[in-house]
């Protein structure tokens, strides 16, 4: 490793991030879709909804927050994808830097914008009757949970960055990610599903991370679903970062 | 960071190869170009200038032949290549987000400099941008676009800079603005490599020229003695027209800078004006 990595990755991280300053609406853009299916839930269908709970926004938060952050990745493409096709990719690499600086600026810069997007949401969920009666210890594993499932997604969207060959096919591959929690407990309990379906969704990484979190918030002792929670995403990241980084080294050797 | 100048030539290549799949792109290019010397690699589109320039700067391997720049392999000694190097790609290379100061001062902080908002300055007031220089990019012009590219290239005078069609989508105006800025890199010991289609642009600025066809380079001389591959000058009497381009400077005026004109970057269509 290049002894000016932390260094290199921190100059490139602050460019990165005064992107994100000066266009704030991804931010936002992130924010309103889960914020609308939030409002839709439990305002429109959430009444029909039976959950045995009695707050039907206590129960949907853990799920929304992952769409949070599914459709948060897709800007992280789209960057990674501008700056492949303008030169600058090149001027960086045909320097004397530290090479993977490059992406891991991008990556920490996906962290802090979907950890700020998920404040926004998590501040209109408070507005819409979300509590919890979750103390320090539990806000930070939840804090941990999601940031590890933002790093695994967040490599998984550096491949489609760094080989689409169009902006869509660098952010169309997220909608199949927001969609997943749909087939999950995220927005309905599991046992109602028919057969197929419900074993699909009781063994997916949703269902997993969102009864984790669900879990935390209320909580309950953590079961087991921690560690299955814990486990996918860490699974996720070592693949997704290890391909990312394989496609990388083709890309610049 | 300053790299110190190993002797001999500055760029040497031989038996460079390249193919895309089936493409056979390169095929065996040798040249040398000496240091402190302005080389231009001349050659269609097509050619395959712009595969050489990036073999030369590290993001491409050649699939056989050896290069190297400021004495270093670019394959077994990539690093050192790039700390002797600096790519002008043919696409502007700027941050369009961030301000010209930022993109110089980001770059300056990337090559580890001490005072990067000092060495941003400097570089601002020499290619006329001080004014524009808290703008963002995406307010330029073309021609302020590219000589925002060149200044970045030059921060932490790197021996050998690479420029690949510098002119390429420029107005008349900013194409003489970047020759002169070429001209001074040269003036003051770098090596340049500069690739072009167009032909009045390496007879301005090189000191050799190289022409590229068919994965090969073809001729490599200076000016004169590719002119004494043809047949000597004929006298003819010819009556002198201004060309277009001598029109457009007396109506313009010579000395606009392009500074003012943020609206006129778009691309132009044009002729080059060779006045032979």
């Amino acid at each position: 490793m290049n002894r000016h990595f932390l260094g290199d990755t921190a100059v490139l991280l602050g460019r990165s991030l005064t992107h994100i300053t000066r266009s704030v609406d991804t931010i936002i853009t992130t924010a309103i879709t889960p914020i609308a299916m939030m409002l839709l839930f439990v305002y429109v269908l959430g009444g029909a909804i039976d959950t045995g709970t009695d707050s039907y926004v206590n129960y949907l938060l853990p799920g929304i927050l992952l769409i949070t952050i599914a459709s948060g990745i897709a800007y992280t493409a789209f960057r990674l994808f501008l700056d492949m096709k303008s030169g600058i990719f090149e001027r960086f690499q045909s320097m004397p830097i530290a090479r993977s600086s490059v992406l891991w600026a991008h990556v920490l810069t996906s962290l802090v914008a979907n950890l700020i997007s998920l404040v926004v949401v998590v501040g209109v969920a408070l507005l819409m009757g979300f509590r919890t009666s979750a103390g320090v210890l539990a806000w930070l594993a939840v804090a941990g949970i999601l940031s590890l499932f933002t790093l695994a997604l967040t490599w998984l969207a550096v491949i489609p960055g760094l080989t689409a060959k169009s902006v869509d096919g660098a952010s169309g591959f997220s909608y199949p990610l927001i969609f997943l929690p749909f087939i999950s407990s995220a927005f309905v309990p599991t046992d109602t599903m028919p057969g197929p379906v419900r074993a699909f969704a009781e063994h997916q990484p949703v269902t997993a991370i969102v009864n984790a979190i669900r879990d935390l918030f209320t909580r309950q002792p953590v079961d087991s679903d921690i560690w299955t929670a814990l486990a996918w995403c860490l699974g996720i990241l070592v693949v997704t970062y290890l391909s990312a980084m394989a496609i990388y080294r083709r890309k610049i050797s | 960071m300053t790299t110190r100048q190993v002797p001999g030539p500055a760029i040497q290549v031989r038996g460079l190869e390249k193919s895309y799949k089936q493409l056979r792109v390169l095929r065996g290019v040798d040249f040398e170009v000496a240091r402190g010397s302005i080389f231009a690699l001349l050659g269609s589109n097509g050619a395959g200038k712009t595969t050489v320039v990036k073999i030369l700067s590290t993001l491409l391997r050649a699939d056989a032949g050896t290069a190297g720049v400021n004495g270093f392999d670019v394959a077994a000694q990539a690093a050192r290549v790039r700390e002797s190097i600096s790519l002008t790609g043919q696409f502007a290379a700027v941050d369009e987000v961030l301000s010209g100061r930022e993109n110089l001062v980001l770059v300056a902080r990337l090559r580890h400099l001490k005072n990067p908002g000092v060495v941003a300055d400097d570089l601002l007031a020499r290619f006329s941008l001080t004014d524009a220089g808290g703008r963002k990019v995406s307010t330029y012009s073309g021609g302020m676009r590219r000589r925002l590219d060149i200044a970045m290239s030059l921060i932490g005078n790197p021996p050998v800079i690479f420029l690949d069609e510098p002119t390429t989508g420029l107005d008349p105006q900013a194409r003489i603005e970047v020759w002169q800025a070429v001209k001074e890199l040269a003036a003051q010991g770098t090596t340049v490599l500069l690739t072009t289609q167009y032909l009045d642009e390496a007879e301005q600025l090189a000191d050799r020229i190289a022409i590229l066809h068919e994965g090969r380079i073809i001729v490599n001389g200076t000016l004169t003695e590719l002119k004494q591959l043809l047949p000597p000058a004929k006298v003819e009497y010819v009556e002198k027209q201004p060309t277009l381009e001598d029109v457009f400077f007396a109506i313009v005026g010579a000395d606009g800078k392009g500074d003012a004109d943020g609206a006129s970057g778009t691309t132009k269509d044009r002729n080059v004006g060779a006045d032979k």
